[in-house]
């Protein structure tokens, strides 16, 4: 079921339904490199439902990090807006993006990203110290979180005593680990061998369907994109089906 | 706390240089402490003298002595309660490194005089019945072995040939910097032994009103200026200041090294911290991905860079509490040298300082960091 509206360089076609997660509206992202402007993103509107499992393809510097980026409210934009569960990313300060993507954003790094002195555990618990929890509700959070990602014999190793894929699921369970609103992953196989490839998109799936989580994702891989319930490509900054 | 954890990692996530770095502060603290402590024993040794004694010497210079027919003219000045006398002697025991102060003194009024100098009464009375007899500081009994009525032998240097005495008395100073490393001996040996030329050095004149000291030291003053030997007096604390006043260049080059050496760190700290915080941008990016506050991963910086300068410092600091002790050879020629609170404290916020400076370009460098950028450089 393919619930995803989107439009480029015009306005969504689609009415917006009450499950409406992710909502942008005629985006526009451009670079400079001195006086010569580059644009990246042209005129994006779509609409991501909330549960819904999206494929970014597109070929590099298409804009599809950038997108997702925006979307997480990393990036900023100079023209219009990203409503994400019904809060205006583009219209937030710094320090509001900052707790607001504590809270609602679960971000998969394509080179997995951990802090190489902490251990899983601790990388796990990272976004957990930005909350209130105690540290007995942090360690029942981080256990589940290694669970879901079957690494709960591995909580004790450094990041370099781990292989790729385990790396990985790590980083998968620091973006689930607070329970966030959508899970971004960017290029998440980009750095694997198949068979590991293959275990993060079975677990990426697994989040969508047993935890109905939302999950866009950028990827190179059509194999990869295949797991989505839809799938987009964006061209030199403009978003096609 | 909770990010104590992240901190602490941080702090050893490259053992060798946070060591190095924390060994250069400690040095750093080491000698700031051990010179500021120079620069305060100085000053307390300045403040020493009494200001209810004067002190008369020759005008041209200390070196210089006084006819000892000034006494009875001191003594017969008003204002003056009693007048004693005394001479540096210069003499050598054993070994000239091994230097230590000897004073040829009016033995009945001068001990009188000086109450800060605790000599037991038996003692005293011991040394006023035998010419040759001495009364030695505590610590210099103990530096070289001496004990009760042991005869000891200097070689005399300003007065020619071996001079033996015999320690009837050991005194404690009142206060710390006042020296426990001298000896006195009685003046009239100094005197029949040179076949009376000798005259005192100086004299110690004990006041009946402190208040007077400037107008007394102007009429002792105007009461030899056409003498052979005109004076030149002042109180005791002045006399002492102005000992200490010889020091003044030390004083001010301790100071500038002392200053020399604390830029030197801050930039060896800084750099430190620079090179770790560049280290970092990709963590950082992170964890500002994760929701971290631009003013958190500065405080964690800035933490960390506190806690590195901070251990330093307070390594330095026990260490130069160790070395700054009372057997320290430096007493010596610094009695009283020890490492006051002042300085401990001041050595503790300078740590702090330290660490705060050290890490305020990494923490604002974290604080503005593009996420994007930093995550794309890694990329």
């Amino acid at each position: 079921m393919t619930t995803t509206k989107l439009s480029s360089d015009q306005t969504s076609s689609g009415s917006q339904t009450a499950t409406a997660l992710v909502e942008i509206r005629d985006l526009k992202k451009s670079y400079y490199r001195d006086s010569q402007e580059i644009p990246v993103i042209e005129g994006v509107t779509l609409t991501i439902n909330r549960g819904e499992f999206l494929a970014m393809m597109g070929p590099s510097g298409s804009g599809k990090s950038t997108l997702l980026n925006i979307i997480a409210g990393l990036d900023s934009t100079e023209h219009g807006s990203v409503i994400v569960a019904g809060e205006n990313v583009t219209a937030m300060s710094a320090r509001e993006l900052a707790t607001w993507r504590g809270r609602h954003i679960g971000f998969v790094f394509q080179f997995y990203n951990l802090l190489p002195v902490l251990t899983a555990y601790q990388n796990i618990e990272l976004p957990l110290l930005l909350t209130d929890l105690s540290k007995k509700e942090r360690k029942e959070h981080v256990r589940t979180a290694l669970d879901v990602v079957s690494l709960s014999d591995r909580a004790e190793h450094f990041p370099r005593q781990l292989s790729g894929g385990q790396q990985q699921r790590v980083g998968i369970a620091r973006a689930i680990v607070s329970d966030p609103t959508i899970i971004l992953a960017d290029e998440p196989t980009g750095d694997l061998d198949a068979k590991s490839a293959e275990e993060i998109l079975d677990l990426l799936t697994r989040l969508n369907e047993e935890f109905q989580k939302t999950i866009i994702m950028v990827t190179h891989d059509a194999k990869a994109a295949e797991r989505a319930h839809a799938v987009m490509h964006l061209d030199k900054g403009v978003l096609s089906r | 706390m909770k990010f104590a954890r992240l901190v602490w990692a941080n702090i050893f996530r490259n053992k060798r240089r946070t060591f190095l770095t924390t060994a250069s502060v400690a040095v750093a603290m080491f000698l700031f402490a051990s010179l500021r402590s120079i620069i305060t024993t100085l000053e307390a040794s300045a403040e020493l003298g009494s200001e209810a004694r004067l002190i008369t010497r020759n005008a041209i210079g200390i070196t210089f002595p006084l006819p000892e027919a000034y006494t009875s003219r001191l003594e017969s000045t008003r204002g003056i309660r009693s007048v004693s006398w005394a001479n540096w002697f210069g003499g050598v025991y054993q070994d000239p490194q091994d230097f230590f102060a000897q004073f040829a003194v009016q033995g009945e009024s001068y001990f009188a005089m000086y109450p800060e100098i605790h000599v037991p009464d038996d003692q005293l009375d011991a040394f006023l019945r035998e010419r040759t007899a001495a009364i030695v500081g505590a610590g210099l009994m103990e530096r070289f072995g001496w004990s009760l009525d042991q005869t000891v032998t200097l070689q005399g240097t300003i007065f020619p040939g071996d001079w033996e005495f015999t320690i009837r008395g050991v005194y404690t100073p009142e206060n710390p910097s006042f020296s426990d490393q001298a000896m006195y001996f009685r003046y009239d040996y100094l005197f029949e032994r040179t076949n009376r030329q000798v005259t005192p050095g100086w004299f110690v004149l004990q006041l009946e009103d402190p208040t007077a000291a400037a107008d007394i030291s102007t009429t002792i003053d105007a009461l030899f200026e056409n003498s052979t030997a005109p004076t030149a007096t002042e109180t005791e604390r002045a006399f002492q200041a102005g000992f200490v006043t010889m020091w003044g260049n030390v004083a001010g080059l301790v100071r500038a090294i002392g200053t020399a050496v604390f830029f030197a760190i801050l930039l060896v700290a800084a750099n430190t911290m620079m090179m770790a915080a560049r280290e970092r941008i990709n963590e950082v990016a992170v964890m500002k991905t994760l929701g971290f506050q631009n003013r958190t991963l500065a405080t964690l910086v800035l933490a960390e860079a506190t806690i590195i300068t901070g251990v330093g410092g307070l390594i330095g600091l026990f260490l130069a509490k160790g070395f700054i002790n009372p057997a320290n050879p430096v007493n010596v020629m610094l009695p009283g040298f020890n490492l006051t609170t002042g300085t401990f404290v001041a050595g503790v916020g300078i740590s702090i300082a330290l660490g705060l400076v050290s890490g305020a370009v990494p923490a604002w460098q974290s604080a503005r960091l593009s996420v994007v950028q930093a995550l794309r450089r890694v990329a």
